[in-house]
């Protein structure tokens, strides 16, 4: 009995704030067929924000990948000063609002800001435009790879690394045969978080990129930007996509967590 | 790597703090002590510890359900608790206000006030404790919650005294996660709070204002309080795993 109500309870809790919200916006998005979702998705400006934010993501996320696994490395197998200082550095994205990074970036590379005076003479546009809204995604998410990959490094330990070297491998040799290899399931599991993390930014895009139209505006800002304008079936139909590819990040989530897990 | 570092978190960052300081404590007070930027604060404080409480005990509920109940659809359900990390923010935001808005089929209305805050908030902050305290359940055997209940110990108890103290530390950290997640949301909190100062206007959206009116001594001044509560939540995460692994440390 004690177990029924807790069910109900947990259930119930999920299908409040969950389940309801998202089945009421797909309803309400084909309610009139998929013709006027088609229309407002099909729309310049909607075609270049989605463009943009795969743009973004293509560079954020193969940087984030590179900087995760190095950081993991350093974090699991070297000793040095001031590794825990990197610790809550690379932890610091999640724990930060993301409109306070997009201040940080703008008082950075606005034109009265540290870089801002240097980059306008050289006639290089970072603000409101596509370079600070790159740096903003990657600032947001740094700490998912380096997550993901410390746990799995601490537990394969480096018996085989230095096996591997004591029979003449080179560093390059060891990393790509056998570190590599070993980590290879949390390093997808990573990207995948990555990547949900950098299609979904809003607040630190919001602030650097200036919200032009068809120029910076990305998928997510152009969520808010057709629901200002009372464009309810332009707002859901970019939301569902958004959605949708949530619904996949999910998926491959569930597939590859068994792998990632058996792994260790 | 540290160069990537410095370069990508902690310049920006210093930038902050030096716009937030360069025109001395004073006026660094007077910003963060303005009647608005107070009262924003002390409503992001407030709807966060709430959701936090919120989560503790329905994120271990549905953990606890996750682990050691059995019904058809559960794979499906323990997929699906991850749905709001991978959902955009701001999607999450409309996603609500199409059940718990102006347009809502079941009639319930809650936007633009403090409910809809916690709600989005709950939304958002979803999966911290559930997937914190999870492992630790699966961990934990079975057969210590049979023994206390052998012993005559009633669900209650065996619940207090066996199973919550196996899972404080997990607890805490989700928790904590949760609450630093909660102080600096903002996707989804745009459209649905309306954003009306001294009502429904959080630190986030607060600050987001002052940069658009150009002000951004003020929003840089908030900023810094918004970081110290960041980086106190993670040292304090930081702490309580410390202490939840010393025995396998000694």
């Amino acid at each position: 009995m004690r177990k029924l109500g807790l069910r109900f309870v947990a259930l119930g809790y999920l299908a409040v704030i969950l389940v309801g919200p998202l089945s009421i916006v797909f309803w309400r998005t084909f309610e009139d067929g998929f013709a006027p979702a088609w229309d407002a998705l099909t729309t310049p400006e909607t075609l270049h924000a989605f463009k943009l934010t795969l743009i973004i993501t293509a560079i954020a996320v193969p940087v984030n990948t590179v900087f995760g696994i190095l950081a993991a490395l350093a974090i699991v197998r070297k000793k040095f000063p001031g590794k825990s200082v990197l610790n809550a550095f690379i932890d610091l994205p999640l724990a930060l609002s993301p409109v306070v990074v997009g201040l940080a970036l703008f008082l950075l590379y606005g034109r009265e800001g540290w870089f801002g005076g240097w980059l306008n003479e050289h006639g290089i546009q970072v603000l409101f435009a596509l370079p600070a809204m790159v740096i903003a995604t990657i600032f947001v998410s740094i700490p998912f790879v380096a997550r993901e990959v410390v746990p799995t490094l601490q537990e394969v330990g480096d018996e085989q690394e230095q096996a591997a070297r004591t029979l003449g491998a080179t560093g390059w040799q060891t990393f790509w045969r056998i570190t590599l290899p070993s980590i290879r399931w949390a390093v997808i599991y990573g990207v995948i978080l990555t990547t949900a993390r950098c299609l979904g930014e809003y607040g630190a895009v919001a602030v650097v990129s200036g919200r032009l139209q068809g120029q910076t505006e990305t998928a997510t800002l152009r969520v808010q930007e057709r629901y200002e304008s009372f464009d309810l079936a332009g707002a859901y139909a970019i939301s569902i996509v958004l959605a949708l590819l949530a619904i996949l990040v999910l998926v491959a989530m569930t597939v590859i967590r068994p792998r990632e897990e058996t792994a260790h | 790597m540290t160069t990537f570092l410095s370069l990508f978190v902690a310049l920006p960052i210093a930038a902050l703090v030096w716009e937030a300081s360069s025109e001395g404590t004073q006026s660094f007070w007077e910003a963060v002590s303005s009647p608005e930027a107070v009262a924003a604060l002390k409503l992001t404080l407030g709807t966060s510890f709430a959701v936090s409480l919120l989560n503790a005990v329905l994120g271990t509920i549905t953990a606890w359900v996750l682990v050691r109940d059995d019904f058809r659809g559960k794979s499906f359900v323990n997929a699906i608790i991850d749905l709001p990390f991978a959902l955009p923010t701001i999607v999450a935001g409309l996603t609500l206000l199409a059940l718990y808005g102006p347009t809502s089929p079941i009639g319930i209305n809650v936007a633009y006030t403090k409910t809809a805050i916690v709600l989005a908030l709950m939304f958002v902050t979803l999966p911290f404790v559930v997937r914190t305290v999870q492992p630790v359940l699966q961990e934990l055997d079975p057969e210590l919650e049979q023994a206390a209940h052998t012993l005559g110990a009633s669900q209650t108890t065996t619940f207090r005294r066996v199973i919550l103290p196996n899972l404080v530390p997990s607890l805490l950290s989700g928790v904590a996660l949760a609450f630093a997640k909660a102080v600096g949301e903002f996707g989804s909190l745009v459209i649905i709070t309306g954003n009306i100062p001294f009502q429904t206007e959080v630190s986030s959206v607060y600050i987001f204002g002052r940069i658009e009116s150009g002000d951004s001594a003020s929003a840089a001044a908030v900023s810094v309080v918004l970081l110290v509560i960041s980086f106190v939540t993670l040292l304090s995460i930081g702490a309580i795993r410390h202490v939840a692994t010393r025995h396998d440390r000694a």
